[in-house]
């Protein structure tokens, strides 16, 4: 029943040998060292400090939205990190492998990386930075966000929160696995097809990528999942579908695309895994297989995907933008209309990406004006984030700088994608690195957004505030970076530079290339700010500490609990009564966080099953790549136990008594607000709504 | 009420309802929800057989009309269907919260559901024997796939029901068993549903 494999195999260890530790490889090594040596230092302290029950207790087994929303947003900072290192890892080989007389360093014959790690290293950049980077910081901010902002106590499912956070660590965890022991793929971050097929990767490499995408992939659809429902079902009070923040709006829309989307991929993946374990034939070259079925089940899911990162992204440019020019966000109606308007088109475009598929003309110009439509509800936000700059008081604090930046990136992205959906157009520079720097412009810009949103609710989530002088280098230098890499990279498109070369064969491209190197350097000094940010906010958040709103000016729900926010977000759910209700409420003089009366709560207990669940999964992705069936076969079943099990526990909840909810509320200082809103400014008539007068 | 809580015009600042979510409306939605995202497996699913169905996809091998038997199909088709019916008649005790009437319904769904996959099993297992495996031809791969992966949501529905039967007895209609007892109705129903897709797209217009 299984495919006959080439090379070694044994009951044991399936195909996995000591030679697959590749510690022959100086980069790898280093990579190792830096890993092991940052993990053995991590440990100690936790073990020194005692914080290992701590750790157990409050993090690991926790099911708090906002624990789980750090723990994601931790995560993808960490692979951003990882995914970081790829590109200057990229960007450095492409400058030393110019020209004939290149030299080569470490067995590659130009430049210091041989084609098939080059291989890996792009594919991993992509995978790591989409899948397992800017997807867990957004779902972060979601998770802590959304549930605050529609006024509930947690997410709609807690507990399947918890298992959506460890299953996109599992999936995030087989790719470090992938780092050390075997190989990666290196057939792209799509799985270029029949790249992937066994007869042409044979190795385990496309399978570490297939299993981290599969079970990260289930990860993201099960948090999709909560966030709906939590939406949907757990507004509170007076929270009318027309005063719903925009973030949560966005989160919406991002949901439904990626319970609609991430299905497919799973399919498509299934699929490939069918082939390359089972023999089966959907996307061979030959017996009767059709490739173009996986590059349009990927790009199904893949197209989607882009729009499942971008509007939460946009979420919080809408929610920065107001705060910072201390005026209602403009239009409303028209941004939750667009978002969930850009939702919808996702789905119509996929084919955008392989007009050179050569399905004829009347397809792809269906497909070429569906892409170009995305530009109306884009330019619409647009517009609206515009006017409400327009005439407001704009203060430039760190988080609206990457929200104006960003908002400035989405222009460049645009309009080059603008250029790209007229498939004549395409088909000149499809596969150049012009379609690389367009795509990097849109996720750079949900990178700008997503450090943005962090720096913006870092303080609501913690209590205390992100150092400012230290985040406005940072942002320079990301800015600066941004601009210096991708420039170039624009120009090297039009030049007919491909994407994906280790080596480049014109030494005229050389300047360029020395300016994206430079550009790269500028990042890394704008990592290092970031890092030293993180480290002196937190060491001197005694210093930065405030109870209340710390932007002074911020409008929506969230901003009513106190700061940092207690474990049941709400002592008694607030009855909302316009749309941006913690402006509302300042501005008549009723900002109080001190609810009139105390109530019982019921919270979720903790629960041990979704990190089980997670290892387990880790498990069951190592074993199905290295082909160790009785590993998969104990996982799998495990797997099936803890879900059964957990489904045969009775108390699952608990109450925290209201005398008990009111001497944790003496606990903490209602801090009344010190300055008002701009009422006058344009556009404050036209949002404010008040209870006598509901949308 | 503390007037210095009444904000403008005595607009209401905190809940005085004691407001609590419906749980079994929140859980059955969010089952919804999940199926949601499983209609998008299967419907990658049927996309694929129909993609892969065509005369070039068998790669010389077995065609459509060689591998479908619609008769051994129907009789799986008023299996399930009945399997639903006993399903339904167990929400039917449910109501009147009649815990025999719902053991029953549940054995009975499961049982049928048993017989289904024996069918089926046969039905595949001559496939095999003959030689029109998964591995022959995308055709069949994609056909192969299709079914096999409803039985493998037959299979866990049917350990499924198993649980429920037993927490129905041990707990009897807590909140926690209802919402279960009533996903599990979508997610059973919904297999019916992707079984009679099945028969008519892939069995039926297989020997037209």
């Amino acid at each position: 029943m299984f495919v006959h494999l080439q090379g070694p195999w044994n009951p044991l260890t399936g195909r996995l040998a000591w030679s697959d530790i590749p510690y022959r490889n100086a980069i790898v090594d280093g990579a190792f060292a830096f890993v092991v040596i940052g993990a053995l230092v991590i440990l100690t302290w936790i073990t020194r400090k005692r914080l290992w029950g701590y750790l157990w207790r409050e993090w690991i087994t926790t099911v708090d939205h906002k624990k789980i929303g750090v723990m994601y947003t931790l995560l993808g900072l960490v692979m951003l990190f990882r995914g970081f290192v790829d590109a200057v890892m990229m960007r450095t080989q492409q400058v030393l492998a110019v020209g004939p007389h290149s030299p080569g360093f470490l067995g590659a014959l130009h430049g210091y990386l041989t084609p098939y790690h080059f291989g890996q290293i792009y594919s991993a950049h992509g995978t790591l930075m989409i899948l397992f980077a800017i997807t867990p910081i957004l779902q972060g901010l979601m998770n802590a966000i959304v549930p605050l902002q529609v006024g509930a106590r947690d997410m709609a499912f807690p507990y399947l929160n918890a298992l959506g956070f460890w299953l996109t660590a599992a999936g995030a965890s087989l790719l470090m696995l992938a780092l050390f022991v075997g190989d990666f793929s290196h057939a792209g971050w799509i799985g270029l097809i029949p790249l992937t097929e066994l007869p042409y990767s044979p190795g385990v490499g496309v399978d570490y990528w297939m299993w981290a995408v599969q079970i990260g992939g289930v990860g993201t659809t099960l948090a999709s999942i909560n966030i709906i429902a939590t939406i949907v079902k757990m507004r509170a009070p007076g929270m009318t579908w027309g005063r719903l923040p925009i973030f949560s709006w966005t989160a919406l829309s991002t949901s439904v695309v990626g319970i609609s989307a991430f299905p497919v991929l799973a399919a498509a993946l299934a699929l490939l895994g069918l082939d390359r374990y089972f023999g089966t034939h959907f996307f061979t070259a030959g017996m009767g297989g059709n490739l173009m079925l996986y590059t349009n089940f990927f790009w199904i899911w893949g197209h989607p995907e882009v729009y499942f990162v971008v509007l939460p992204a946009f979420g919080i440019i809408s929610e920065v933008v107001p705060t910072f020019s201390e005026k209602p966000l403009f239009g409303y109606a028209t941004m939750a209309a667009a978002s969930v308007a850009i939702a919808g088109f996702s789905w119509m475009v996929w084919l955008h990406h392989f007009f050179t598929m050569g399905a004829g003309p009347g397809v792809n110009a269906f497909f070429g004006i569906a892409s170009m439509l995305v530009g109306i509800p884009t330019g619409v936000k647009v517009f609206n984030w515009t006017f409400t700059l327009y005439k407001g008081r704009i203060r430039f604090e760190s988080p609206m700088m990457w929200a104006v930046s960003a908002f400035a990136l989405l222009l460049v992205g645009g309009l080059t994608g603008m250029m790209l959906a007229f498939p004549a157009i395409d088909f000149t520079v499809h596969n150049s690195v012009f379609l690389v720097a367009h795509f990097h412009s849109m996720l750079l810009l949900i990178g700008f957004a997503a450090l943005g949103g962090i720096s913006y609710w870092f303080p609501k989530i913690f209590g205390f505030r992100l150092n400012e002088t230290l985040g406005r280098r940072a942002f320079a230098f990301f800015a600066g970076g941004t601009f210096m890499v991708f420039v170039p990279m624009y120009m090297l498109g039009f030049m007919g530079m491909t994407r994906r070369l280790d080596y480049i064969a014109h030494p005229q491209w050389l300047p360029l290339l020395i300016a994206e190197e430079v550009g790269i350097g500028l990042y890394v000094v704008s990592v290092y700010y970031v890092a030293k940010q993180f480290y002196v906010s937190i060491r001197d958040r005694a210093r930065s500490r405030f109870a209340g709103d710390v932007w002074g000016t911020s409008r929506s729900l969230e901003w009513l609990t106190y700061s940092p926010v207690p474990f049941y977000n709400y002592a008694v759910l607030p009855h909302v009564n316009s749309r941006d209700e913690w402006a509302w409420r300042r501005s008549h003089g009723v900002a109080s966080r001190r609810p009139d009366h105390y109530e019982d709560i019921h919270l979720p207990r903790n629960s041990a099953v979704p990190v089980i669940l997670g290892a387990l999964a880790t498990i069951l992705g190592f074993g199905l790549t290295w082909r160790i069936w009785w590993m998969t076969d104990a996982a799998f079943a495990g797997i099936v136990m803890a879900v059964i099990v957990r489904a045969f526990v009775r108390n699952t909840s608990w109450t925290l008594t209201a005398e008990e909810v009111e001497r944790l509320e003496q606990g903490f200082e209602d801090v009344p607000p010190t300055q008002t809103p701009a009422d006058h400014a344009l556009g404050g008539a036209v949002v404010l709504e008040t209870a006598d007068n509901p949308p | 009420m503390d007037l210095s809580q009444k904000g403008d015009g005595g607009a209401l600042l905190w809940d005085q309802s004691h407001l609590q979510h419906d749980a079994i409306s929140t859980k059955t939605y969010g089952f919804w929800l999940y199926m949601l995202g499983d209609i998008m497996i299967f419907a990658s699913l049927f996309a694929a057989y129909i993609v892969l169905s065509y005369p070039v996809n068998t790669a010389g091998g077995p065609t459509p009309g060689d591998v479908m038997h619609p008769v051994m199909a129907f009789w799986n088709t008023l299996l399930i269907c009945t399997s639903a019916l006993s399903y339904g008649y167990a929400m039917v005790a449910l109501k009147t919260g009649h815990r025999r009437g719902v053991l029953a319904g549940l054995a009975g769904a499961g049982l049928l559901g048993l017989g289904f996959l024996a069918v089926e099993g046969l039905d595949l297992a001559s496939l095999i024997q003959h030689g029109a495996t998964a591995e022959r031809s995308g055709f069949l791969s994609a056909f192969f796939t299709l079914v096999m992966a409803h039985g493998v949501h037959m299979v866990f529905g049917l350990i499924w029901i198993a649980v429920m039967a037993v927490q129905v007895e041990r707990d009897g209609f807590t909140e926690t068993v209802v919402y279960r007892l009533l996903n599990l109705k979508i997610f059973w129903f919904f297999q019916a549903f992707i079984w009679i897709s099945i028969f008519s797209f892939v069995y039926l217009t297989g020997v037209m």
